[in-house]
């Protein structure tokens, strides 16, 4: 028993470093690069503007679908390694 | 054949196909009412889930939106995405566990309480109704824009259509009439779009197109466009945006209000598995992302037409002569959505940005006012005509137009409905009602949910717009805290959960309410609504009412989180449950009571 609560919260440890690290990125395409960081990136021009208009037009929507699909991945293989999946 | 006929086809088409998988797909049970049985493949259900999301706003008025507002308007393309991440990672798959059937039956049995419950299923009710509104009066338009009937006659004809395929098929005929809505609206979305990007640049990929070259001037189009308006002295479309702590808090405010709306949320009940539960979310997003990359592209190219259209000899030279405009704007003025006064009586049409800064500049012209007032939610419809596309885009767009209002509006129809059947009849007031009973009341409450929607459809209140605001709100600083704290916290009780999403609920409403109006009622506003008046406006970073949702679910976090820690912790059997969300194994289906 005392093996089976370790191995749970070691998984719920690694979903929780998990979404803290996608949570970062998904803040930093967005808020960071889309927004707050913009006028750092003026100087990157793409197609007739800056790298943060692209990032927040274009390239924060392409970043959150990669995101969704890592997450999907990463925690559909730990759910096995942890053996905690739906049979 | 007339083009009434075209459109005619069109839409009578897909309301067919519609009725007869709303035929092919009749619920049997409560679970397929409410969760479609719990057997959606997770690519369907993304896409359904995009039909469901994508409403009469994203279709319509969207691309108008950026057009006129640039790059400051690129927070609806991050906030209405970006909740996908936040719902994949952080309440998709433990509600998916937890199994059951609506979003006030999670917190009501996490927070061990009735109260939560009825609080839940309040804030559930307020932001759906409110949001109901607009896709009906969305498609009253659609109808009385293309098929020529009175818009009370197209919302009637709209109101059966859904009653038919919802009342009889609940959540299982929703989902499969939504996967054909999608095909339906991201076709018609995307053929105009791709004639106009291969106009304008020759790129045929539109989210390509957006930062090409444009053919003509053989500068990139966004550059060409910022010149364009820099001469009417409007801001450059590319500019970036002075008060960014409301831009982040508004942001912020769509993307947790995204994550925390009921009939989005409901979606991920119906896949098999709590993995299912993952993959669909990043599969709704790639449905959606199809029309929001598009979308911007939409909007650049649409604004640069009209603005070419106007000023055929550049922006410094003479404006077109109104007896020379083109079609597509005589058939729009029709509507009352394109408006033109001459104000210097000189047979043209000047558009420009009315400002002082400009005055000079404009006297100097010999104009005397802005003369043209272009509503925003044309620029989607009327984009087959100014691309001189042939009569069946049209009917397509039409076509879609309304399959985006009426996916929203089942979907939302269907939340409100299972939270009455559910979670006030079986969960409160008659806790013994039989499964057919139970399937009775759901059906009865979708229907006078249509009624309701109808009606207030027919009748907009004035404040329809701001009502937007109230849901998006309500979800975010009431709804997404109490479900997340509900997976991540162990410590957070029934008291601080209740004192929590009313401290959430109530600061929003209150903060739109002193500068919308009280209830909306006109003229009862406290403060006007202007910059300097917001919350910190003084320091030129204020929060608009419209941003206040991201601080009210701050508020609600720290209320629940400081309330709880001051009372007794939630019971073991609570704690059991919490550990039991987080954890995959032995998800099955959705389970009744």
């Amino acid at each position: 028993m005392a093996d089976h609560t370790n191995n749970a919260q070691s998984y719920w440890r690694a979903n929780l470093r998990l979404i803290i690290g996608s949570l970062v990125i998904w803040a930093l395409v967005s808020y960071g690069f889309g927004i707050l960081l913009r006028p750092y990136l003026a100087g990157i021009p793409v197609g007739g503007t800056d790298l943060g208009f692209w990032f927040a037009q274009q390239g924060s929507i392409l970043t959150f679908i990669a995101l969704i699909f890592f997450y999907a991945w990463r925690m559909n293989k730990l759910d096995k390694e942890f053996g905690v999946d739906e049979e | 054949m007339s083009q009434f006929a075209i459109n005619l086809i069109f839409v009578g088409g897909s309301f067919a196909l519609y009725i007869a998988i709303a035929i092919w797909a009749r619920a049997g049970s409560t679970k397929e009412f409410y969760v479609a049985g719990g057997g959606v493949n997770p690519v369907m259900n993304g896409m359904a889930t995009a039909a469901d999301w994508m409403s009469a706003a994203s279709f319509i008025s969207m691309a108008g939106l950026i057009a006129a507002g640039g790059y400051a308007n690129s927070t609806f393309l991050m906030g209405w995405t970006g909740g996908y991440v936040l719902l994949a990672m952080l309440l998709a798959p433990y509600l998916r566990k937890f199994g059951k059937f609506t979003v006030p039956d999670f917190i009501g049995d996490r927070f061990y309480s009735t109260g939560a419950r009825l609080v839940a299923v309040a804030c559930l009710i307020i932001a759906s109704v409110t949001y109901v509104i607009g896709q009906m009066t969305g498609a009253g338009v659609a109808f009385s824009r293309f098929l020529e009937v009175s818009s009370d006659w197209g919302l009637i004809i709209a109101a059966i259509i859904v009653f038919l395929y919802a009342v009889m098929g609940g959540m299982k005929g929703i989902t499969y009439t939504q996967v054909a809505q999608y095909v339906v609206l991201i076709i018609a979305y995307t053929i105009p779009a791709v004639f106009i990007s291969l106009q304008l640049t020759g790129n045929f990929l539109p989210p390509l197109g957006l930062f090409s070259e444009h053919t003509e001037s053989g500068m990139p189009l966004l550059a060409k466009l910022d010149e364009v308006v820099r001469e009417l002295g409007f801001r450059d479309y590319t500019a970036d945006v002075d008060n960014k702590l409301n831009m982040v808090l508004f942001t912020l405010s769509l993307m947790i209000g995204t994550a925390g709306l009921p009939h989005v949320i409901i979606r991920f009940f119906t896949v098999p598995k709590v993995a299912d539960a993952r993959w669909s979310a990043g599969w709704a997003l790639v449905f959606i992302a199809l029309l929001y990359l598009t979308a911007p592209a939409v909007a650049s190219m649409a604004r640069l037409n009209l603005m070419t259209t106007i000023y055929p000899a550049g922006p410094t030279a003479d404006a077109i002569e109104y007896a020379e405009r083109p079609d597509w704007m005589k058939t729009w003025e029709t509507t009352g959505l394109i408006q033109f006064n001459d104000k210097n009586g000189d047979g043209r049409i000047q558009v420009y940005n009315d400002t002082p800064a400009f005055a000079a500049t404009a006297t100097e012209r010999g104009w005397n006012g802005n003369e043209l007032t272009v509503n925003n939610d044309i620029l989607v419809l009327a984009n087959p005509e100014i691309a001189n596309l042939p009569g069946w885009v049209i009917g397509l767009i039409a076509a879609g137009g309304l399959a985006a209002a009426l996916s929203t509006a089942a979907g939302l129809l269907l939340a409100i409905s299972s939270a009455i059947s559910h979670d006030l009849i079986k969960g409160s007031i008659k806790p013994d009602i039989s499964e057919k009973g139970e399937l009775m009341a759901a059906r009865i409450s979708m229907g006078v949910a249509i009624v309701v929607a109808t009606w207030l459809g027919m009748n907009p209140p004035g404040f329809a717009a701001q009502t937007v605001a109230l849901a998006f709100g309500i979800a975010a600083a009431s709804i997404f805290p109490a479900l997340m704290m509900g997976i991540f916290s162990k410590r957070v009780n029934n008291v601080g959960a209740i004192a929590g999403m009313l401290a959430g609920l109530i600061s929003t409403c209150v903060y739109i309410f002193l500068y919308l109006g009280w209830f909306f009622i006109p003229g009862t506003a406290t403060f006007e609504n202007i910059p300097q008046n917001w919350l910190f406006g003084g320091t030129g970073y204020g929060i608009s009412p419209l941003s206040f949702g991201a601080v009210g679910a701050m508020i609600n976090f720290a209320v629940a989180f400081t309330v709880s820690a001051l009372t007794a912790p939630p019971p073991v059997r609570i704690q059991e449950l919490v550990e039991s969300v987080r954890f995959p194994r032995g998800a099955g289906q959705a389970v009744d009571h």
